[in-house]
């Protein structure tokens, strides 16, 4: 059982919402589309559901083609970022509704909802109606409404991004175990590298309604097949640059920073991109470059500063481990490790990683 | 606690008493003071106490408006709410057709009640209106200033054509805020167009409705204007209702006394039935 997306493509009016897409997502693995706003996460989703019918192409279902079958025939379900509830319904009856629709006897029914209930921590609340809970509690009412119904396919449309931090933290580390040892594919679309890497599983990076890489989610994060999936998986933003090579020698364009490396690359221009968590402001490992920086905006987060600093015609952002009071204007030395460079060539693919 | 005590801040709140006095509070008394005292003119007043009251609540004419006026605001609640409901559910939701839609709505709503009621007069005229000469012409026995079943006909189709608008505009942006998201949760789950009616857009119109029924109660049971331009109260009393038999009464029959009286008790009508349904639907809503 896997579902398969072939040749797949969304226009609406004039304009294209997905590009000709092919996926494959086998069964039994958490898959989280990773984008910005608008990169067509949701149409994706909706596609896949049966909600929406593709322009063009073709979805398979376990070996059988759903191309525009209903979704009510799929046995799929879905979280979405607002709570959705029946509002005049306890949480109970919400839980249930799946169920009672297929006409699922009420002894089982009881059972079932009361495993998943007590899955999700909502044993003392079957009783209340959606107002009454608290946003926490009204999301894990709707993915427990998801999850009691042994969906082939479980979509999660950004289901953490209404929830306030602590309430997301929390619900966050429970979402892996709610998946395991389910028949099922999962779905999860979020705009949050932290959260896919959490989820672990496979990613698919998307922009601007094209599928940009899929892998495993380390792999992806780890060797990025172009600079815009690197780009869509790196929160802080990744810092780019252009440089130039000539033999073992490596210098930034505009700016008066050279080292050297033994790569194995040919001579010429490159672009590379460097995760923000690599730039410090203390010197880490043999390689390290230093840079020279004049503090824009430092953001202090708990254990972690966030050092947004400029450098000739640079506007980087560097990530680094402890407590770092800065000054706006503040000039300051930050240190770079060549190791960590992700090289692209001029057409922005992978060139080489570190 | 230490309060600095300063009372300069009443300055702030005498403007405000001022304006209320005015349009509120002084012709309020007035009416107060007629319900409880006799008067003949130049400015003589005798103290009737509460007779004026007693005379209203025992008098058959005023039981027979109030029922009249009761079963007319049911009938115009009963069929202007769910067909408000039934053209919002049926008006596009996107696209040139949503402003032609509104703007259709709101034109009744625009127009003047005096005109409502002198347009419906003219419509209705059973020998050269439209709608009066076209029943005829059907072969219905149709004459609302002659029998009152067809005033009454007449009035409630004057006054659902008025305002059905109002509840079609309230409703549609009612439906307007529920997220396109709860539909496709129903339709996963693979819930019926009925269902889907009763349990999501019904509980989240609820208090656009709430505000609806609470318009139109207060509206059709203060009715005058148009009744009074189309069938003036009649044929006889027949759609006399409380306001056109309190205008009969305080300026036709100058019963200023008794017509105070009725005024004062058709007011704390007004406010009673809007108390206990707004709170009956919020204690409704605090509970679920």
């Amino acid at each position: 059982m896997s579902l398969e997306l072939k040749n797949v493509e969304k226009i609406v009016g004039l304009n294209t919402h997905i590009h000709t897409t092919d996926l494959k997502l086998e069964k039994n693995t958490i898959n989280i589309l990773l984008g910005p706003t608008l990169s067509g996460k949701t149409t994706l989703m909706q596609i896949m559901a049966g909600l929406d019918k593709p322009t063009k192409g073709e979805i398979w279902f376990g070996g059988e083609n759903v191309t525009g079958m209903k979704v009510q025939k799929r046995n799929v379900s879905m979280v979405y970022q607002q709570f959705i509830n029946y509002p005049n319904f306890n949480v109970f009856d919400n839980i249930a509704s799946p169920l009672k629709i297929t006409g699922v006897k009420s002894s089982e029914i009881n059972e079932r909802v009361g495993k998943v209930a007590e899955l999700l921590k909502l044993t003392g609340m079957l009783n209340k109606k959606p107002n009454e809970l608290s946003g926490g509690q009204q999301q894990r009412t709707a993915l427990a409404r998801a999850l009691v119904k042994d969906s082939d396919l479980i979509l999660l449309d950004e289901p953490l991004a209404n929830l306030d931090f602590k309430l997301r933290e929390e619900l966050r580390e429970e979402l892996p175990k709610l998946f395991e040892n389910r028949d099922c594919i999962v779905v999860y679309a979020t705009t949050e590298p932290s959260e896919a890497l959490l989820l672990g599983g496979n990613t698919a990076t998307l922009q601007e309604g094209k599928v940009i890489q899929y892998g495993k989610t380390l792999d992806v994060y780890n060797k990025p097949n172009s600079l815009v999936s690197a780009q869509v998986f790196s929160d802080p933003p990744m810092n780019i640059t252009k440089i130039k090579k000539k033999g073992n020698d490596y210098s930034f364009i505009n700016n008066n920073i050279q080292w050297k490396s033994k790569l194995n690359i040919k001579d010429g221009e490159y672009k590379i991109g460097i995760r923000p968590h690599n730039i410090t402001t203390y010197k880490e490992g043999e390689n390290s470059i230093e840079i020279k920086g004049k503090v824009l905006i430092s953001e202090l987060s708990g254990s972690e500063s966030l050092i947004h600093f400029t450098n000739g015609d640079l506007s980087w952002v560097s990530l680094s481990n402890g407590v770092f009071q800065k000054n706006v204007g503040e000039e300051m030395s930050l240190y770079m490790n060549s190791d960590e460079f992700i090289y692209f060539d001029q057409n922005e693919r992978l060139v080489i990683n570190g | 606690m230490n309060k600095t005590i300063n009372q300069k801040a009443w300055f702030f709140v005498i403007p405000v008493f001022v304006l209320v006095a005015f349009n509120a509070i002084i012709p309020l008394m007035t009416v107060v003071n007629y319900a409880f005292q006799e008067t003949f003119g130049n400015n003589v007043f005798m103290w009737e106490g509460t007779r004026w009251f007693k005379q209203i609540m025992l008098s058959e004419r005023f039981h027979a408006a109030l029922g009249r006026q009761f079963l007319f605001t049911f009938i115009i609640l009963f069929i202007q709410i769910p067909l408000g409901i039934a053209i919002a559910l049926s008006m596009p939701k996107e696209g040139l057709g949503v402003p032609v839609c509104l703007v259709l709505m709101s034109m009744p709503l625009l127009i003047p009640w005096n005109v409502v009621g002198a347009m419906w007069n003219i419509f209705a005229l059973p020998d050269i209106g439209f709608l009066g000469h076209s029943l005829n012409a059907l072969g219905f026995d149709y004459n609302f200033t002659q029998q009152s079943g067809d005033a009454w006909f007449t009035t409630i189709l004057m006054d659902v054509w008025h305002w059905t608008s109002l509840v079609v505009l309230l409703s549609y942006a009612g439906l307007r805020s529920i997220q396109p998201a709860y539909y496709q949760a129903a339709e996963i789950d693979g819930a019926s167009r009925w269902a889907v009616f009763t349990k999501i857009e019904l509980p989240k119109m609820k208090k656009v409705l709430t505000i609806a029924i609470l318009l139109r109660f207060m509206d059709s049971f203060m009715i005058y204007t148009e009744p009074f331009v189309l069938t003036g109260g009649g044929p006889g009393n027949a759609t006399a209702f409380l306001s056109i038999d309190l205008v009969k009464m305080a300026l036709g029959q100058f019963d200023l006394g008794p017509a105070a009286a009725m005024s004062l008790i058709y007011f704390f009508i007004v406010l009673l039935v809007c108390w206990v349904f707004y709170t009956l639907m919020m204690r409704n809503e605090a509970q679920s």
